[in-house]
């Protein structure tokens, strides 16, 4: 072969130009994150439709959620995701150093989060308001099928609560690249495609806090 | 070795090569081994099932036996055989040739979807320590949560295989876009990577539904959450929703690469440019989107309300609009054509006839009134063993010996070739046709014993599932003996004109020496 291309680290052999083989991971990141929406989805599709058709159900079981934890999980969240987009501004401006400090700040929030989450969960279970047969609550005044209710809380906030945790392995990930210096204002790849995804699970959780906590 | 000796398959040795491959080309093949033995292990199942329908009554096993045969049959067939079939094994090996690619977009993410397929398989085989499955393969509610065996393994497993399909699907929307040659634009691909484009589409928006009802439902068997489970409160019904809101999309991820194969076999044998090309790609995008709002036509029965039942029966009547317009294409595309029935233009040829049985008795169970009349009986079971097994099958043994040439250097026996096409056809005939018969005289499907009065068709269809048999063990010959002790073959045997055909056979590491750019269109038959 007698066309000479440009080598690099980041360039994979059956790309032609960088711009090409970013341009394609970027793509295949917004197409996993569609799956992740679907995914989802389906449970949103169910929540409206149980929903809809026990209503009391739902209001009563709102009511046992702290909106408080919520909210300020919710600003957690938001937060995070600042600091995560601050990383890849710090990234582009090659200030590696504040670049650190934000992925740091990003990760601790997801650690805040999941602490409340901690502090939430043990308290319904303490409660008896457990998933499935392990529900137990039976204080007055309880409406029957309440259970359902929880049924919906802990599978959408626990889906939901292992993608925060896979985000901050993702998180960690990158802090260790960016220890190594393996970014800069040219390549910031792995950092924008994590970026995305914790964005994707900050905005999920938007959707789910006002359907669980604030439905009255 | 000369350099022009060195290709994908002699180029490094031993198993570690192979298992931690990137190569599109050697992943392909993993999913070649992978898909043909579990299409054995689902056939011999297939061939234990109808030998157990041979008489009225307990032949060979009991029922509840009879019950998780027929359901490893469906479910192997579906998950491990018919949906990576083509995708996963010809589309692996051949969209980045056909593109004149190197390698598909991700190549680390397409060997971990194959590892996905192969761990989610024996998660599901697990499930044989536990009382085997005997749910069918749609592990219908509330059954699946209640019944006490191993279903929990199988839907785990299932559920796993559905990554492997999600990433497959990703990987080829990615090296769709972004890594055609030079020169190749949209309209200059060829149809099957339409094909395969419309089918990642489907895997990529389709397949999460399933993912979360799968996850959902294993939920409900550890905990009991009640979200399908009507004692609790949750709907049964609405697992069949989500169900079938990714299985039916999922008989298009079957389908349409099928669709894809016979395009390239019929223009090819034909000698002639493809008649309707851009009706042909877009009927291809049009099936996807119309694939996604008929899955209600699974539950005219079940309980959901008339209007709902009425609108699925017109929007899936509208599924025929685009296939008729590939059928009327194929037909067009061979008219006046120079044919030569090799074995690959047999087995398109058999598809063509199989695939429109198996569509028209689709538009009929797509009719309201009808579908209730024949719903849960063997006319059904007939209907989409005519267009899984006629028409994906009939493909992926017609693209198999098409591209054979392509993937090993080598030819294979052209006469026993036909003489395979000849046993699957005919024998594929005697064993489903009279199904239709048995359907419309009331024979429930899924059950292992039926009235005296059936059991002349029953026989029938059984012995036709020897010939089909005999058939793939034939084929499974023609294709090993080939492999290892064919005739070398040239780069271009058939003289067809798609990019994969310009490099050598089999194609060296990065497919082609020389980057192609294309100039003219993609069918050029003169």
């Amino acid at each position: 072969m007698s066309t000479t291309k440009v080598t690099s680290p980041h360039l994979p052999h059956h790309f032609d130009s960088i711009e090409q083989a970013e341009a394609a991971s970027k793509l295949g990141m917004w197409l996993f994150l569609c799956t992740e929406v679907l995914m989802f989805g389906g449970l949103f599709v169910a929540y409206a439709i149980y929903k809809n058709m026990y209503p009391e159900i739902f209001f009563q079981g709102a009511t046992f959620l702290d909106w408080k934890l919520g909210s300020i999980n919710t600003v957690v969240l938001l937060v995070s995701s600042l600091t995560m987009a601050l990383s890849i501004y710090y990234t582009q401006k090659a200030k590696s150093k504040a670049a650190i400090y934000s992925l740091w700040l990003t990760l601790c929030c997801g650690f805040i989060f999941m602490g409340i989450k901690y502090i939430e969960y043990s308290h319904k279970l303490h409660l008896g308001l457990a998933p499935g047969h392990l529900f137990s609550y039976s204080a007055e005044p309880t409406l029957q099928g309440l259970a359902l209710y929880f049924s919906f809380y802990y599978c959408m906030t626990g889906l939901h609560g292992l993608h925060v945790l896979i985000g901050m392995i993702l998180i960690f990930w990158v802090l260790v690249r960016a220890y190594k210096g393996h970014f800069g204002p040219s390549y910031f790849l792995p950092m924008e495609c994590v970026g995305l995804f914790w964005h994707l699970v900050d905005l999920i959780w938007i959707y789910l806090f006002p359907i669980l906590y604030l439905v009255e | 070795m000369p350099d022009s000796k060195i290709n994908y398959l002699n180029e490094k040795k031993g198993i570690a090569s192979w298992l931690f491959t990137l190569d599109h080309k050697r992943i392909g093949l993993l999913y070649m081994i992978t898909v043909f033995t579990f299409f054995l292990v689902g056939g011999v199942f297939a061939l234990l099932l109808r030998l157990e329908l041979f008489k009225p009554g307990e032949n060979l096993v009991p029922a509840n036996i009879y019950n998780q045969w027929m359901t490893f049959h469906g479910a192997i067939m579906v998950f491990m055989v018919i949906i990576p079939g083509i995708p996963a094994f010809l589309g692996n090996f051949m969209l980045p040739l056909q593109i004149g690619a190197k390698d598909v977009a991700f190549p680390k993410i397409n060997l971990l979807s194959w590892y996905c397929l192969v761990i989610g398989s024996l998660v599901a085989l697990c499930s044989l320590f536990f009382n085997g499955v005997d749910t069918g393969w749609t592990f219908y509610t509330p059954y699946s949560i209640r019944t006490d065996n191993g279903t929990l393994w199988v839907v785990l497993g299932a559920f796993i295989i559905g990554f492997s399909s999600i990433l497959t699907g990703l990987n080829f929307i990615v090296t769709i876009h972004k890594l055609r040659a030079k020169g190749m634009g949209f309209f200059k691909m060829p149809l099957f990577v339409w094909s395969l484009y419309s089918t990642a589409v489907i895997q990529v928006l389709a397949t999460p539904v399933l993912a979360i009802t799968l996850l959902l439902l294993s939920v409900e068997r550890i905990m009991g959450v009640g979200i399908f489970d009507p004692n609790l409160g949750g709907d049964p019904v609405l697992f069949q929703h989500f169900f079938w809101f990714y299985s039916h999309p999922a008989v298009y991820i079957m389908i349409l690469p099928a669709m894809g194969v016979i395009s390239e076999l019929i223009t090819t044998f034909s000698r002639k440019t493809i008649f309707g090309y851009k009706a042909i790609a877009f009927s291809s995008i049009g099936i996807a989107v119309v694939s996604f709002f008929v899955w209600g036509h699974h539950m005219f029965v079940s309980g959901q309300s008339e209007w709902a039942g009425i609108l699925f029966s017109i929007l899936t009547m509208l599924v025929g609009v685009p296939t008729a317009i590939k059928v009327f294409n194929w037909v067009a595309t061979m008219y006046q054509g120079s044919i030569k029935f090799d074995t690959p233009m047999l087995f398109a040829n058999g598809f063509l006839f199989l695939f429109v049985i198996g569509g028209v008795t689709g538009i009929m169970l797509a009719t309201l009134a009808f579908d209730v009349h024949v719903h849960d009986t063997y006319f059904v079971v007939a209907h989409f063993h005519y267009v899984m097994v006629g028409g994906t099958l009939m493909a992926i043994m017609g693209g198999f010996y098409y591209w054979l040439p392509k993937m090993f250097g080598k030819m294979y026996n052209e006469s026993l070739g036909r003489i395979t096409f000849a046993l699957i056809f005919v024998g594929f005939n005697i064993t489903f046709f009279p199904q239709f018969f048995l359907g419309l005289k009331g024979m429930p499907r899924r059950y292992h014993d039926y009235l005296p009065a059936y059991q002349f068709l029953n026989q029938l269809s059984t012995a036709g599932s020897w010939i089909i048999g005999l058939g793939f063990v034939l084929a499974l010959f023609v294709i090993l003996y080939a492999i290892f002790k064919g005739e070398k073959a040239t780069a271009n045997p058939w003289g067809a004109t798609t990019l994969e055909w310009q490099t050598s056979s089999p194609p060296p590491h990065e497919n082609f020496k020389q980057t192609p750019v294309v100039t003219g269109e993609v069918y050029e038959y003169h």
